[in-house]
This record gives structure tokens, C-alpha cells and sequence, in this order.
């Protein structure tokens, strides 16, 4: 009598398709995260075995020159005219002459490259050979199996130049240059300057919030917070863009506002909401057995939060200001907009800054998609996905050992 | 092995949480029309039993069960066995009231409606009979499309209860019915299921043993998992054959 | 005791001082746009196109660009986000599987908005071919929102007592008839309070539709969802750091900054209104 077979099939089913439904909605987020990773690490980890030098161009020099090779900052430091004698790269006691396919009119006029440059490669090949110091910087399809000059080995760039490479010149020719660490830097000035900032005050209000105040001032001050979390990034960008920026200008008497301090002071007001949320939790969580035990020994409430009730809630305050630094490092449009943007190893927070996020939003819209920088700019994206794992994750022990 | 007359049959039931043995082999016969109280100190196993009746311990992970319980005659542990019909036949009272928040009328109409009953006039006769059942139909009658929530502690029990009514079940499990309420709305519910007596069968879980004493015909003293003593209720609170029973009994009663 | 007493006045001063420091900020910056936008806002700013290089003329393409993106976005979020927190609520065992599409979930939820938009960029522009277009960015922005949509309904749902479970259980309903007859209409005012939020959240987002939907400028509206939209957060960055006239443009740049302030204002109050009517708290942070 419990057993009703044509009804209990069609149940059974529709149950059971709907388990299914839910179970692959479920799988997206797993499916989402793993998308991200192929997608940013094909793109990324394709610039390792890029070469070094700009694509369809070699770099050349006379048939006696004894140098092989050049690295990218050396070829830069020629180009730039900071390395002038071939001396200071080991080779003979010679002047450094720097040509680019430009320069060609100042040797040889137009008319005898040929209609469509048919005697390009000619003229080069001679211009080489004539000059014993030249370096030339020109397209690979000029060159024809009549050369009499030396093309210069190009290396690919390796994890170490991108890892420990003090410059990011992305665009700049012969060798744009990609090193992680100016931009590193910046993010984690801007990132920890605007923890130290932000910690103090959520703390702070955290303590207030579930200490302090009553449930009426509770009840203005949560939306209030909740208002703060909501506001979009560029808008916190264009105010300190507005306000911040001209202020830092002025105070310390800076020739350009767009610095370090204005993005960490941003970023600082962003993190609050985060930092004042998972703390006030955590705050909330110390059970009252605890606090009463403190306060019937004698305790005052004082006392009470910073003997007792902080110390139990130091992981969830702990995961809190994680989490700060995790919304910090990722924050894109209102660093780029106040920060001002250069890639140099910062020496004061004064100074213009440029973050990983803010480079990668800068020079996308500008990398030729599949190109060098296009994935230079996807192995920030990883680099970054790696960062807010890590602290992801690390969250997540604080957590665990929490409940332990 | 099962007495052809009883309505509920239990034969060498074990349950166990885990690695816990919840319950240690307990044979129970209970006859239709009667009313069974359940007692024990708690964590006795006594609502572990009551809730293998509709098969409510399903619910927990890592929970396990060997031996059989007949309702009317079948096995309802076999593995054809719907389980949602089995839960409609075998209805359940909780320990605290929970009302669905919706009105009066949709939460005695609810276990009619998710078992594919959509006739109108149908639900509308059950749900006035089932309010008449539990004896809340003259307090409730202006009033069914209001929230059950503006209903009191008791009627919000009684409101369970005709709930549990509306898919007419033969059995009825009332786990601590009148835990949560004051002795007024407690003595509505007792008297209500000497009335429920005469058309259902009725299983509760107590902790008063007043309440036992005056509303069963037959109490089950239940022991760290163990069935300690199964008889007439006036028998068990008069002369009890265990001393167990005799200890909890007084000790409740003192 | 009475140095004691002194101590935690000066202590309880600070955190108050701090905290009205906060939400002092927010009045600052609340203010400033709000006194700074309010001059340029009229019915003209909200309904004519940009003219004269975006110094002149108003914001509607990027409004309406803005109001596609978050409905696309929801449309891709919601249905998915919904079922999922069903899903982990409601069904899902303690397995590996379930521990596993828990951490991705976290994860997902962690991973900084512009990695969204690298992603969006190689998958949906580049590699699906659907160009910088509404589609990109919607289904970019509603990857982004998803897990903000699977926490909200997780923590609804598991608000709502196992006991009304256990009792639609007893009355013979299935676990299906048991969730949508039950436990979902009970969680739905916690699980619409969640949603609207995170609909503030989306129309603010800049960084995953940078290179997946957006154009600086576009003369007409968009006629499908293939087509490049304007977005209020990204013709905000666009006019305060990189138009031809900063200065000429800067009262569009408050104009457009006070419309952004609004929507979320309009957003968090009717969250607030709903969390205050229903009496219950929902979480909102990330």
C-alpha cells in the first residue's frame, strides 16, 4: 500500500532531473575557475618561450664585430645611447653607430632603393659592411642569403628576466622589456601602506559597532558601511582623482599629486567595509560565558575587550585584515587613477606608482591581441590570480584553525 | 512473528549513529486504536524509535538500521517502499510548533496538495474536517486565510496537528507535543487525543509522567537504547517489574 | 580604579572618534559629488547623447549601455547562482565534490575584477568571436557575480530551521516539493535583498568590461547584443583621466559620478527597506 509505481516513477524522475540541474549549476563556478587558469596560463606562460626581440626583426652588425649576442637591456641601453662604446659590452674599442630602418635615407637616397625597395636589402647589406661600429635594427625580410653581416643571436625571454627584471618598457624597440618588479613593488606599497591606514579604523569601528554602540546607532551606521562597500571603484578613483590628488599636491609639495599616498588613502576607504565586516563577526563570536567571567572578576569592560575578547577573536581579525590586503591587490580602476602610473621601482610613497592591476587595465586596450605584451599582460593576470590564491587561502586556515 | 492484529510491529530493531548503537534490538507490538507513550531520560533512544516510524531518521548521515518495522502488516523498510507514501500514511506532531508561513488554511491543505490532490472542494471539506480533528475549526473558521503565525503557541500546535490529519494517516507520532506550551493549551492537547484515540493510532514521546499516565493506555520505559519495560500503563506506574523503571518513575514522579 | 576608568574612556573616545571619522568619509564623498553633480543634472544630461568631443550634451547611450550590461549580467548570474546555492544547501552531501565546488566558489569570489576581464577578453571576445560586445560583458559581469548569488542564497536557505524541513517531510512531500513550497518562499525576501545588491555591485564594475564590451563613443544605441555599448563607469574614467578637454569635461565627469552615487543610493535603500521589513539580516560583504 506504500508502493504506487507509475506515480512514484514520474516523481522519482522529475526529482531526480532536478538534481541534476542543480548539481551542474553548482559545477560552473569549479568549471569558471578552472577556464580562468587554462585561458590566463596558455596566454601567460606563452611569453616564455617568446623571443626577446620584437617579432620579424633582427638586429645586425658588421661581419668583425666580435659580440654574439645582446641581452634586452643591453640592446635598450644601446639604443638609448647610454652604452656608446662597444668596449663596455666586451667587444673591440669602437664607437657604437645606432641605425633603424629610418635612418637609411641619411646613407643612401630613395631613388636607389628601387620602386618598392627591391634594393633595400642591397643597401643595407652595404651600409653594414661600410660601418665597422654600426648596430642596425631592422626587418628580417630585408635581409636576403647575400648578407655579409652578422645577425646577432636573439635570446627568448626567461622567467628570470620577467621575475627579476627591474624594468617594464613594454613597447620599447629593439627588446621591450618585462620585468615584474617595478610593478610588484608598487602593488605592495600601495596595497600594505593601505592596510596600515585602513586596520587602525576598522578595528576600531569594528569594537565600537559590536561594543560599543546601541542597536539605534548600530542601525545607521551598518547601512552606512554597506553604502560605502557599494560604491563603484571609479568613483572612488575620480574623488580622490578631484579632491585627494591636488590635496597630497599641495601638503607635501609634490610636482605631480598622482602618487603611492593618494592610491594607498583610496584604497585604505575601499578595504574598510571588508576589514569592519569579517572583524565585527569575529568580535561578535566571543562567547558571553567569556566576557562575564572577565567582567565578574573585576575586569571593566576596557579591559574586558582588549584582555579577553580581542585576543579570542585575533584569527577573525587576523582573516580580516588578509582579506583587506586581498581587495587591495586586486583593486583596479581607482589605483590607476590616482596613482600615477609609472613603472619605477618606487623609493617613497610619494611618488608616482603603477600596480599590477593598473597596468594590465592601462596597456591591454593597446596590446595587438596574441602578441608579446598581449601576453606579458596575461602573466600579470596569473601573477595576480596566484596573489589573491594565496591569500585566498591562507583566509581560509586562518579560518579552519579558527574552529579547530 | 508479527501478531496479525497489531497496527505496529518492531523486530529485533538495532540503529545506530555512526559507530553509536542508538538502539539495541527492541521488540514492540502496538494494536491499533491505542495511545503508546514512549518514556526514558533523555538520549534514551525514545524519539530515535518514534521517528523509525516514518522513516524520519533517513534524513541523517551515517545512520544505519537492521531488523524490520511493520506498519499495518507491511515491512516499511523494503526497498519498494515510497517513502513519501509511507509519511502520509504515518503523520508526525513535532516537539515545538512549526506552522509553514503561509495562512491557516494553505498549512492544512499543504500535505494535500504536495500528494497531488487538486480537487478544490475536496481540500476545502478535508481542511474544515481536519481543523474539526484537532479541535481548532470554531477558533480558526473566520479566520484561514490569516497568517498561522498570528495564532497562539497552542493553536499553532493544534494547527500542526490537523495538519498532520489532512492526509488522513492511520498512525500519528507526536514527539513532545506539549513541551512548549503552557499547562492551559497542554490539557487542550492531552484531552484532544483521547478524542484522536478512536480514529488513529497514537505514538508520543514524553518527558511528564503525568502526561503519560493520564493519556496512555500502554507506555514503553526506554534505557541507554535498551526497551526496559512494554506494558499496561496503570501496571507500569502501579507496579513496575524493573526496578529502572520503578526508579525513573518515582524519581519523576517525587 | 580610577586610572582604570580613565584608560577605557580615552580608549572608548577613540573608537568613537574613528568611527564617526568613517562615516564622516562617506558624507565627504557623498557630498562632494552629490553638490558638484547636482548643477549639471537636468532632463537633457540623462537623455541626449555626448557632443562636441564629450564635453557637452549628456550620458543616456551610457545609461542605457549600463542598464543592458546589468541585465545581461543577471540573466547569466541569477538562474545559475540560485540553483547552485540550492544545490550546496539543500542537496549536497559532505563529499570531496561538494568540499571541492566549495573552494572554487571561494576562490571564484576572490579573483580581482581585471582578471575577469583578461579572461572575458580571451574567451568570449577572442576565442568564441563574440567581439566587444553586450554578450561579453554580460556573461563576464555575471561570471564575476556568481558567487556573490551562490553565498546570498546559501546563507538565506540555511537561515530557515531544519524543523520546517523535517515537517513538510512528515507530511509525505518530496525534497523538492519540500524546497519550493517551503523553504524557498521563506528564504526569498534574504535571497532579493542579496540579489539587489549585487545588482549595485555589477553596474558599478569598470575592470571586466574594459576590454570586453565597452566603446569611448557611440553615436547610436546598440541594435543587438553583438554590439559595443557605453558604460556609466567606464565614460567616468574615460572623461576625468583621458578627454581632449579635462576641464570642459570635468562637469560631465560630476554629472556622471552623481548618477552612479544614485543608482547605488536607490539600490542600498531599497535593500535596506526590504532587509527592515522583513526583520531579517542578510550578509552583504563579499
Amino acid at each position: 500500500m506504500y508502493i504506487n509505481p507509475m506515480k512514484n516513477g514520474l516523481k522519482k524522475f522529475t526529482e531526480a532531473i532536478t538534481e541534476k540541474i542543480l548539481l551542474f549549476s553548482s559545477g560552473i563556478t569549479t568549471l569558471t575557475v578552472i577556464l580562468i587558469v587554462i585561458f590566463l596560463f596558455k596566454e601567460g606562460m606563452g611569453l616564455f618561450s617568446s623571443p626577446d626581440i620584437e617579432e620579424g626583426y633582427v638586429l645586425a652588425v658588421n661581419q668583425e664585430n666580435p659580440i654574439n649576442q645582446l641581452t634586452p637591456e643591453e640592446s635598450m641601453e644601446v639604443f638609448d645611447s647610454k652604452i656608446t662604446s662597444w668596449k663596455e659590452l666586451g667587444g673591440k674599442e669602437e664607437d657604437i653607430l645606432v641605425f633603424r630602418l629610418s635612418d637609411v635615407t641619411n646613407y643612401a637616397d630613395e631613388t636607389s632603393l628601387g620602386d618598392e625597395f627591391q634594393f633595400l636589402p642591397h643597401v643595407l647589406d652595404s651600409i653594414i659592411t661600410v660601418n665597422p661600429g654600426i648596430i642596425a635594427f631592422i626587418p628580417q625580410q630585408y635581409i636576403d642569403s647575400t648578407f655579409t653581416g652578422k645577425i646577432l643571436n636573439n635570446g627568448h625571454i626567461t622567467a628570470e628576466s620577467f621575475f627579476d627584471g627591474k624594468y617594464w618598457y613594454p613597447t620599447a624597440s629593439p627588446s621591450p622589456l618585462f620585468g615584474l618588479l617595478p610593478l610588484i613593488s608598487g602593488t605592495l606599497w600601495i596595497s600594505l601602506f593601505a592596510i596600515l591606514i585602513a586596520l587602525p579604523f576598522g578595528l576600531a569601528v569594528a569594537i565600537y559597532m559590536a561594543e560599543l554602540a546601541n542597536q539605534r546607532t548600530r542601525k545607521i551606521i551598518k547601512p552606512i558601511i554597506e553604502l560605502l562597500a557599494g560604491i563603484p571603484s571609479v568613483v572612488y578613483g575620480f574623488f580622490g582623482l578631484v579632491v585627494l590628488v591636488p590635496l597630497v599636491q599641495k601638503v607635501f609639495n609634490l610636482p605631480v599629486g598622482e602618487s603611492g599616498l593618494v592610491g594607498s588613502i583610496i584604497l585604505a576607504i575601499m578595504a574598510l567595509p571588508t576589514i569592519i565586516t569579517v572583524a565585527e563577526d569575529a568580535i561578535r563570536t566571543t562567547p558571553r560565558s567569556m566576557r562575564e567571567a572577565s567582567l565578574a572578576l573585576g575586569a571593566n569592560h576596557w579591559q574586558t575587550i582588549y584582555k579577553v575578547v580581542l585576543p579570542y577573536s585575533m584569527s577573525g581579525i587576523t582573516a580580516a585584515a588578509v582579506l583587506g590586503i586581498g581587495r587591495a591587490i586586486g583593486e583596479t580602476m581607482a589605483v590607476l587613477m590616482v596613482s600615477g602610473n609609472a613603472a619605477i621601482i618606487p623609493s617613497s610613497l610619494l611618488e608616482p606608482m603603477r600596480t599590477i592591476p593598473a597596468t594590465i587595465a592601462a596597456e591591454l586596450g593597446e596590446a595587438p591581441v596574441g602578441g608579446i605584451h598581449y601576453k606579458a599582460l596575461f602573466l600579470l593576470g596569473c601573477i595576480l590570480f596566484i596573489l589573491t590564491l594565496i591569500i585566498s587561502i591562507s583566509v581560509e586556515l586562518i579560518n579552519t584553525r579558527k574552529k579547530a | 512473528m508479527a501478531q496479525p492484529n497489531m497496527c505496529i510491529t518492531s523486530h529485533n530493531v538495532n540503529f545506530y549513529y555512526g559507530s553509536f548503537h542508538a538502539l539495541k534490538n527492541i521488540n514492540m507490538d502496538i494494536a491499533p486504536n491505542t495511545v503508546t507513550a514512549l518514556i526514558g531520560p533523555s538520549g534514551c533512544g525514545k524519539s530515535t524509535f518514534l521517528r523509525l516510524f516514518n522513516r524520519m531518521n533517513d534524513l541523517i548521515d551515517g545512520a544505519r538500521m537492521t531488523g524490520e518495522i511493520l506498519i499495518n502488516g507491511q515491512n516499511i523498510y523494503d526497498s519498494h517502499v515510497d517513502v513519501d507514501e509511507l509519511r502520509k500514511n504515518v503523520g508526525m506532531v513535532f516537539q515545538k510548533p512549526n506552522p509553514f508561513p503561509k495562512s491557516i488554511f494553505e498549512n492544512v491543505a499543504y500535505g494535500l496538495r504536495v500528494n497531488g490532490v487538486k480537487d478544490k472542494k475536496m481540500i476545502e471539506r478535508r481542511v474544515e474536517e481536519s481543523l474539526k480533528g484537532a479541535a481548532l475549526w470554531d477558533e480558526v473558521k473566520d479566520k484561514l486565510k490569516k497568517s498561522a503565525f498570528e495564532l497562539s503557541g497552542g493553536q499553532q500546535q493544534r494547527l500542526c496537528i490537523a495538519r498532520a490529519l489532512a492526509i488522513s494517516p492511520s498512525v500519528l507520532l507526536m514527539d513532545e507535543p506539549a513541551s512548549a506550551l503552557d499547562p492551559i493549551s497542554t490539557l487542550k492537547i492531552e484531552e484532544l487525543i483521547y478524542e484522536l484515540k478512536k480514529s488513529y493510532t497514537i505514538v508520543i514521546v514524553t518527558h511528564n509522567m503525568q502526561q503519560a499516565g493520564r493519556i496512555s493506555d500502554k507506555t514503553a520505559f526506554f534505557y541507554l537504547g535498551e526497551l526496559i519495560e512494554y506494558d499496561d500503563t496503570k501496571k507500569m506506574f502501579l507496579n513496575p517489574a524493573q526496578q529502572a523503571t520503578q526508579n525513573y518513575i518515582t524519581g519523576r514522579f517525587g | 580604579m580610577k586610572k582604570k576608568q580613565v584608560t577605557q574612556n580615552i580608549a572608548f573616545w577613540i573608537f568613537r572618534i574613528f568611527s564617526f571619522t568613517v562615516v564622516g568619509i562617506l558624507f565627504w564623498i557623498l557630498g562632494f559629488i552629490i553638490s558638484k553633480g547636482i548643477q549639471v543634472i537636468n532632463w537633457d544630461f540623462l537623455t541626449q547623447p555626448p557632443t562636441d568631443g564629450m564635453t557637452g550634451g549628456g550620458i543616456f547611450p551610457a545609461i542605457m549601455g549600463t542598464l543592458y550590461l546589468t541585465i545581461g549580467s543577471i540573466i547569466v548570474a541569477f538562474p545559475i547562482g540560485v540553483l547552485s546555492g540550492i544545490y550546496i544547501n539543500e542537496y549536497a552531501a559532505n563529499n570531496w565534490f561538494v568540499k571541492l565546488i566549495r573552494i572554487m566558489t571561494t576562490n571564484l569570489s576572490s579573483v580581482p575584477s581585471i582578471v575577469f576581464g583578461l579572461f572575458g577578453m580571451a574567451l568570449f571576445v577572442n576565442t568564441l568571436g563574440f567581439g566587444d560586445s553586450i554578450i561579453a560583458g554580460s556573461l563576464t559581469l555575471g561570471l564575476l557575480t556568481l558567487p556573490v548569488v551562490i553565498r546570498v542564497t546559501e546563507e538565506a536557505l540555511h537561515a530557515i530551521d531544519d524543523s520546517f524541513r523535517t515537517a513538510s517531510y512528515a507530511l509525505g512531500a518530496t525534497k523538492l516539493q519540500t524546497i519550493r513550497k517551503v523553504i524557498l518562499p521563506m528564504a526569498l525576501p534574504n535571497i532579493m535583498t542579496g540579489l539587489i545588491l549585487s545588482i549595485g555591485r555589477v553596474s558599478g564594475e569598470t575592470a571586466p568590461i574594459l576590454f570586453t564590451a565597452v566603446a569611448y563613443f557611440l553615436p547610436k544605441l546598440p541594435s543587438s547584443i553583438f554590439d559595443q555599448v557605453m558604460a556609466l563607469p567606464y565614460h567616468l574614467y574615460v572623461i576625468s583621466t583621458s578627454g581632449t578637454d579635462l576641464a570642459a569635461s570635468r562637469p560631465i565627469a560630476y554629472g556622471t559620478a552623481l548618477v552612479l552615487i544614485v543608482i547605488i543610493l536607490i539600490i542600498n535603500i531599497i535593500a535596506t527597506l526590504l532587509r527592515n521589513y522583513f526583520g531579517k539580516k542578510v550578509k552583504t560583504n563579499f
